[in-house]
C-alpha cells in the first residue's frame, strides 16, 4: 500500500508530533510472538499465536464464539495483557508496557465495537471530538478535523443530534468517525456489524474499505460469512486458541 | 498540563454537576447534614474549651512567706520562682495589701478587723501563674520546697478535679468531631460512588480513546470540590445566623449572660467557616477520587 494514511492532514500530523500527544510511527505492523493467554479462572483462551500483519493490510479475523477472537482483538488494544509471549504494535511492545503507557498506545489505535460505545448525553459532534480533547489536541483544530471525518462517514448533517436520535448504521458511523479522528495508523473492529442489518452491514464495510485504501490497517473480528466471502481478504481462523488457518483472499469457511 | 486542558477539565466538572442533578442534590445534601452536625459540634466543642480555659486561666498560686523572710528573702525567693520554666507571672503582695485584699474580700463585715494593720499577723507572699494551667500543682510542688515558704496553696484538689473534668470535656469533643468527620466523608464517598456507576461507560471510553487516568480524573476532582464546598456554605450560614442569635438571647438576660461566657462571633465565624469549608472540600475530593479509583482499572 502507497499513499498518505487516511485523511492525512499534514499541519496535523506535524502539529501532534511537535506535541508529543500521539504517538505516530510509520512502521505501523503488528507482531505477537508465541503469545498465551490465561484468564484466572484457568480458562486457556489463546495457545502460543503467532502472527504478522503488515502495514495497510485489511484482515478478517474468524472462528466459533469463545474461541479466542475476543482475546486476540482486546491483546492488541492492551485491554488484557498475555501472560506469556511478546506483542508489538507500532513501535510499541504491548505486551510490556507501563500502566500509564497504555494511553499512549491507544492513541495509535481506532477501536470500534459491535455496541458502538457512545456517549448518549454528547451529540455526534461532541462523541467526535471527544477522542481529540483526550488528547489534547489544539483547539482550533478540533472542529475542522471532526467535521472532515463526519463528512467521510457521510453524517456532517446530523452532527447536533444526540445518539439516540440515530438508526444503529449512523451511530456505528459515528463510532467509526470518532475512532478515525486522531489519525490512527490501525482500526481494531469487534464485530462492528453485528447489531447491523444486512444493507447497513455493506454501508459500514464500504467505509472499512475506504479508509484501508488510504493506508489504514483493519484488523476486523466477524461473524458475517456474507461480507467476508465478497468483500476478499486476509482470513485468520481462531479455533480453541490456535490459529488454524491464515489465506490471503480467504473465506469465511464455516456454515454456521 | 496545559492552561486550557485545566480550563476543559473545569467546564467538564461543572458540566456534570448539573448533568448528573439528582446525584449532585443527593451528594450535596450529605455533605450539607453532616458538616451541619459537624458544625454544631464545634462549636459547642470551641465554647466548652473556652469557658474551661476561662476557668482554668483563674487557678493561680499563693505562696505565702514565713514571719522571718526578710527583703532580701523576697528578693531571693521571688528570683526563685521566676526562675522555675512554667512560671508567666509573679506578684509580690506585702502584708499591707494582704491585709486590704483580705478586708475587701470580706465586705461589709470588714469592720472586724479593724486596728489589724497595726500588728499584722499575715505574712507576705506571691501569687504565681503558670504558663499552662495543667503546671500549677507541679510549680506548687517545687516552690513549697523553697527557704522561708511557709505554705503554697491552689486549691489542691478542687484544681486537679476541675482539670480532669476540662480534659475529659475536651477528648469527648475531639472523639465526636473525628468520629462525625469520618462518617461524612463515607456517607459522602458512597453518594458519589453512585453517581459514578452511572457514569462508568463514559470512563471506559475515555480509557478507550487513550484518555490517561489523571486526564479521566481531573473533572471528578473538580466536582467533588465543588460539591463539597456546595455543600459546606449553607450549613455555615446557618449555623452562624443561629450562633448570632443565641449570642444575642444569652447576653440580653443577666444569669445566662454571668453563667456562660460564649465566644464572640468573631473571629470564631470566620475560623468555622474556613474548617467547614476545607473540611467539604476535603471530603468532597477525597470521596470523588476514591470512587473513580475502581474504574479506572479498565
Amino acid at each position: 500500500m502507497t499513499g498518505k494514511p487516511f485523511l492525512f492532514d499534514d499541519n496535523f500530523r506535524v502539529k501532534q508530533i511537535l506535541h508529543d500527544n500521539c504517538s505516530w510511527d510509520v512502521n505501523l505492523l503488528i507482531e505477537m510472538f508465541d503469545v498465551w493467554k490465561t484468564y484466572p479462572n484457568g480458562t486457556n483462551a489463546l495457545k502460543g499465536i503467532n502472527i504478522r500483519i503488515e502495514k495497510g493490510e485489511f484482515v478478517y479475523v474468524v472462528g466459533p464464539s469463545g474461541a479466542g477472537k475476543s482475546t486476540f482483538i482486546k491483546l492488541m488494544y492492551r485491554e488484557e495483557k498475555p501472560t506469556k509471549g511478546q506483542i508489538f504494535l507500532g513501535g510499541f511492545n504491548v505486551s510490556r508496557i507501563k500502566e500509564r503507557q497504555i494511553p499512549i498506545v491507544r492513541r495509535s489505535i481506532g477501536v470500534v465495537f459491535q455496541d458502538f460505545k457512545l456517549l448518549p448525553t454528547l451529540t455526534v459532534f461532541e462523541n467526535v471530538a471527544f477522542a481529540m480533547e483526550v488528547i489534547e489536541a489544539p483547539t482550533k483544530l478540533i472542529k475542522p478535523r471532526v467535521m472532515d471525518v463526519l463528512g467521510l462517514v457521510k453524517l456532517k448533517h446530523k452532527a447536533k443530534m444526540l445518539p439516540g436520535e440515530l438508526s444503529g448504521g449512523e451511530q456505528q458511523r459515528v463510532a467509526l468517525a470518532r475512532a478515525l479522528v486522531n489519525n490512527p495508523g490501525i482500526i481494531i473492529a469487534d464485530e462492528p456489524t453485528g447489531n447491523l442489518d444486512p444493507e447497513t452491514s455493506w454501508e459500514i464495510m464500504k467505509l472499512f474499505e475506504e479508509i484501508n485504501q488510504r493506508g489504514t490497517t483493519v484488523v476486523m473480528a466477524t461473524h458475517n460469512r456474507e461480507i467476508v466471502n465478497t468483500i476478499r481478504k486476509r482470513v485468520i481462523a481462531i479455533e480453541g486458541g490456535q490459529i488454524v488457518r491464515d489465506e490471503q483472499r480467504g473465506d469465511y469457511g464455516y456454515e454456521d | 498540563m496545559k492552561i486550557r486542558t485545566l480550563g476543559r477539565h473545569i467546564r467538564e466538572g461543572v458540566k456534570n454537576l448539573g448533568r448528573n442533578g439528582w446525584m449532585t442534590f443527593a451528594s450535596i445534601s450529605a455533605v450539607m447534614i453532616t458538616l451541619l452536625i459537624l458544625g454544631v459540634f464545634l462549636i459547642l466543642a470551641l465554647n466548652v474549651n473556652y469557658m474551661a480555659q476561662t476557668i482554668e486561666k483563674q487557678v493561680e498560686i499563693r505562696v505565702f512567706l514565713d514571719v522571718l523572710a526578710d527583703k532580701t528573702a523576697v528578693t531571693q525567693v521571688e528570683g526563685q520562682i521566676k526562675a522555675i520554666p512554667n512560671v508567666s507571672s509573679v506578684q509580690f503582695i506585702d502584708k499591707q495589701q494582704g491585709l486590704k485584699q483580705f478586708k475587701e474580700s470580706l465586705g461589709e463585715k470588714a469592720y472586724l478587723f479593724d486596728g489589724l494593720e497595726e500588728e499584722n499577723p499575715l505574712p507576705d507572699s506571691f501569687v504565681v501563674k503558670t504558663a499552662k494551667p495543667e503546671d500549677t500543682p507541679a510549680v506548687a510542688k517545687q516552690i513549697k520546697a523553697f527557704n522561708h515558704v511557709e505554705n503554697v496553696n491552689y486549691g489542691e484538689g478542687t484544681v486537679e478535679q476541675l482539670f480532669a473534668t476540662t480534659r475529659m470535656v475536651r477528648n469527648i469533643g475531639i472523639v465526636f468531631i473525628v468520629a462525625l468527620g469520618f462518617t461524612a466523608m463515607f456517607l459522602i464517598a458512597n453518594t458519589i460512588k453512585l453517581t459514578i456507576v452511572a457514569r462508568r461507560r463514559e470512563i471506559e471510553i475515555m480509557k478507550l480513546v487513550g484518555a490517561t487516568n489523571w486526564f479521566i480524573r481531573w473533572p471528578f476532582f473538580v466536582e467533588g470540590l465543588l460539591m463539597g464546598v456546595l455543600g459546606a456554605v449553607i450549613p455555615i450560614a446557618i449555623l452562624l445566623a443561629g450562633y448570632y442569635y443565641l449570642l444575642d438571647s444569652v447576653q440580653n438576660n443577666y444569669i445566662t449572660a454571668s453563667l456562660f461566657k460564649l465566644l464572640p462571633l468573631f473571629p470564631l465565624a470566620n475560623q468555622v467557616a474556613l474548617l467547614l469549608i476545607l473540611i467539604g472540600a476535603f471530603i468532597g475530593i477525597w470521596g470523588s477520587l476514591v470512587s473513580v479509583r475502581r474504574f479506572l482499572r479498565v
